[in-house]
């Protein structure tokens, strides 16, 4: 298979015949990939016993496919020895700056435009569903690409601290009555405390050993979560947590509500709109932090321990110091966004902090170009935004039949994303770098350059 | 938590529970070569591997469907005899493709790559058997259900056909594997590459081959512990995966990631503490104590029992 790509298939039919022979193998594999698990299907009959029912059709039809596109594949790119790279277009400062901008706005005016453009109906779905749903992610990617993108930690369990922070903010308004505002900086204080804890055993560790760990942390946190059940409730969780209010006035029907006191018709999209911008402050928050830290010492010292830890220590940076810090200011926007997603669904469980949700939120980092904040925003859009599209594929139905559910589909693409981005571009959709300090001119420098961080 | 203190003395519960936990650990210690092969050669923990595990349990079990409803075999060695081929041959054509088209590209690349690459693949393995073969649990009628009672002392102690099928099955093909690894050809290579990759293509070792034949060995033994985990439980389900994964990586880093003697020890060390754990003290918390011994292991001992110390070169 490899001969036949290496070859140069300049000219004629030996390499028709090879293409066609490597294709012929390429959908064969696939037949054997699908020989049992897509051409029976395990059904529970009447009688509850276990029985299959064939569907080769299924099977071949993929053979083809993958025949099909092979085949094609290798008639397009006969005579390359190599598939041609693509990047990104370096962008100057001021253009940055303008994309940066023009990104803000459209942010701003995103609930209005759904509103004019949907009506009231549409609007909810879009402002919640991909507005709110996005910018948690992006606050989520964030906050860890402090951690692994500048720092170069590789932590695999951040869900924790996002569940550390929606428990606190749960469990302090619905115990003690705090409002969500005063749940707020506390449950980053407690992630932030967590981080801290969590963050203490692992110094030694590096790379791979490190991201275990981390996972191994997030599990227990999750595990405990749902067996703790006199605290935590268990799998049943916590409901009922009161929603945030606009400084004090609820957004409800009532006489003191929202609607009411600004002499407003009462709509639901009162409430959304407010979260919608509540959830852009936050992450603004983390995104203007991010910057600003970049740019003290404490920064510095995360990128130099990222590039080289030996030479960072031997410099006389403290990197316990240096590591601690990097994991207590990670967690602590992830507990910000847990209280955001506490108050906003008002119900929380343990199953929203499962371990494919750190796989989910360091997916964005690493695809965004890990340490690159816009990097990291664009691919929370693709990546969460385009799944979520998925549900609005209605009209497949019309092709596939009735029982085709688009929504069934959406992690399955999101792995496959995963793969594809990875392969095609391995640092990342933005994969240049801007140093933060720079004698001069500053100089964008492509990120093969900078160390993934073995830290 | 109910510490019962008349079972500390019981000796026939206790030998009970050695039984059960070689068992699990039988199925861990085959999965965690899978992890500590692939750590190993290329140095990436392949987190895909609980997934193809999963999908071993699922292909054995239809492959068992199709012998028992559509050809009519009627004898359960038999039987199981050609799920074990038929398993083991497709998990490693799976893992196979899936090391040459999510893996193999990003050879040389920086090291997150394949780990998101990996971690990709998990989540699309999961989510395809899910919408091939549906979310719902599958259970298999239960396979060999004899029961062996042995007379020790006073008491008796019973272990099921099954326990020694998979115990001895398990056993036999630990030897082969290991023959194959320490006295053929393809075994010197593969020990070549995991010394030295860059030496062994020096001397015309094909490095790319190598490692796919480990994936196709880690997939086989992976494959194997699907079979057991299928006769032992009864029970498949797409997400299954994860936590058998993980509970093998712990066992591949307690015996020492690297060492094929080290992950089988790790395995059988993990499944005796869980089921130990289970009986003595609490199900609940079985999982946070295989997670706990998973960080306590890497933060305090991170060669494991049969790892060769990692030295930090400057």
């Amino acid at each position: 298979m490899r001969d036949a790509r290496n070859k140069p298939l300049a000219s004629g039919r030996p390499a028709t015949i090879a293409a066609f022979k490597d294709a012929a193998l390429v959908g064969l594999a696939t037949l054997g990939l699908g020989f049992p698990i897509l051409a029976y299907r395990t059904e529970q009959n009447i009688s509850n016993q276990l029985i299959i029912e064939p569907r080769w059709a299924l099977a071949f039809s993929f053979a083809g496919l993958a025949f099909a596109l092979r085949l094609a594949w290798l008639m397009t790119s006969a005579g390359r020895s190599s598939i041609p790279t693509w990047s990104m277009p370096v962008l100057s400062k001021r253009a940055g700056d303008t994309i940066s901008r023009a990104g803000l706005g459209i942010l701003l005016a995103y609930p209005f435009l759904a509103l004019w453009i949907t009506g009231p109906g549409g609007a909810i779905k879009w402002i919640d569903n991909f507005g709110i749903q996005i910018l948690i992610y992006v606050m989520l990617g964030w906050g860890l690409n402090i951690v692994v993108g500048l720092a170069g930690l590789l932590d695999l369990g951040y869900v924790a601290f996002y569940a550390v922070g929606a428990y606190t903010t749960a469990l302090l308004s619905t115990h003690f009555g705090l409002s969500f505002w005063l749940c707020l900086p506390l449950a980053g204080m407690f992630a932030a405390l967590w981080g801290v804890l969590l963050g203490f055993p692992v110094l030694r560790l590096r790379g791979d050993y490190l991201a275990i760990v981390t996972l191994a942390f997030g599990e227990i946190i999750r595990l405990v979560l749902i067996n703790w059940v006199d605290v935590t409730g268990g799998y049943a969780g916590i409901s009922s947590i009161p929603r945030p209010t606009f400084f004090g006035i609820p957004f409800n029907a009532t006489e003191t509500g929202f609607a009411a006191t600004f002499g407003l018709e009462f709509t639901p999209l009162h409430r959304l709109f407010f979260l919608f911008y509540l959830i852009l402050a936050l992450a603004l928050l983390t995104n203007w932090v991010t910057i600003r830290l970049r740019r003290l010492p404490i920064g510095r010292a995360w990128e130099a321990l990222r590039e080289d830890e030996i030479a960072a220590k031997a410099l006389g940076i403290d990197t316990v110091i240096t590591k601690l810090t990097a994991f207590a200011i990670g967690a602590m926007f992830g507990g910000f966004a847990g209280a955001f997603i506490a108050a906003r669904q008002a119900f929380i469980s343990p199953e929203m902090f499962v371990f494919m949700e750190s796989a989910v939120i360091l997916a964005i980092v690493v695809l965004g170009g890990m340490g690159s904040q816009i990097g990291v925003a664009i691919a929370a859009i693709v990546m969460v935004g385009g799944t979520e599209l998925l549900r609005e594929l209605d009209w497949l139905k019309a092709i596939f039949g009735k029982d085709f559910d688009p929504t069934q589909y959406r992690m399955l693409l999101f792995g496959l994303a995963m793969v594809a981005i990875m392969i095609w571009k391995p640092r990342g959709l933005i994969s240049n770098r801007e140093p933060t300090i720079a004698l001069g001119a500053k100089k964008s420098i492509s990120s093969s350059l900078v160390r993934e961080g073995h830290g | 938590m109910g510490i019962e203190l008349c079972s500390w003395g019981d000796m026939d519960y206790f030998l009970q529970q050695l039984v059960n936990g070689l068992t699990l650990g039988s199925i861990y210690g085959l999965i965690a070569i899978g992890y500590t092969m692939v750590f190993g050669i290329i140095g990436m923990v392949n987190f895909a591997h609980g997934d193809v595990f999963m999908l071993s349990t699922f292909i054995s079990v239809i492959v068992l469907l199709i012998l028992t409803q559509i050809l009519g075999i009627s004898s359960i060695a038999l039987a199981l005899f050609l799920v074990l081929i038929a398993a083991m041959v497709l998990t490693a054509l799976w893992n196979w493709a899936i090391e040459r088209v999510a893996y193999r590209p990003l050879r040389g690349s920086f090291r997150l790559a394949p780990l998101i690459s990996a971690i990709g693949m998990s989540i699309f393995l999961m989510n395809f058997v899910q919408v091939v073969q549906g979310p719902r649990n599958k259970s298999v009628p239960p396979l060999m259900t004899d029961l062996l009672v042995i007379p020790i002392g006073t008491s008796n102690i019973t272990i099921s056909l099954k326990q020694i099928f998979i115990m001895a099955t398990t056993a036999l093909l630990l030897a082969a594997f290991w023959y194959v690894v320490q006295k053929t050809s393809l075994g010197r290579a593969q020990r070549a590459c995991e010394q030295d990759r860059k030496m062994a293509a020096l001397l015309g070792i094909d490095v790319d081959r190598t490692v796919s034949i480990t994936f196709v060995l880690g997939a086989a033994l992976a494959a194997v512990a699907g079979v057991m985990y299928v006769v032992q439980y009864g029970v498949v389900n797409f997400s299954d995966g994860f936590v058998p994964g993980v509970k093998a990586f712990t066992a591949a880093v307690l015996g020492g990631i690297g060492s094929l003697p080290g992950a089988v020890l790790g395995g059988l060390l993990i499944g005796l503490i869980e089921v130990m754990w289970s009986a003595y003290f609490s199900i609940d918390y079985k999982d946070v104590a295989a997670f706990s011994i998973l960080a306590i292991v890497l933060i305090f001992m991170p060669s494991g029992l049969l790892g060769k110390p990692d030295v930090e070169k400057v």
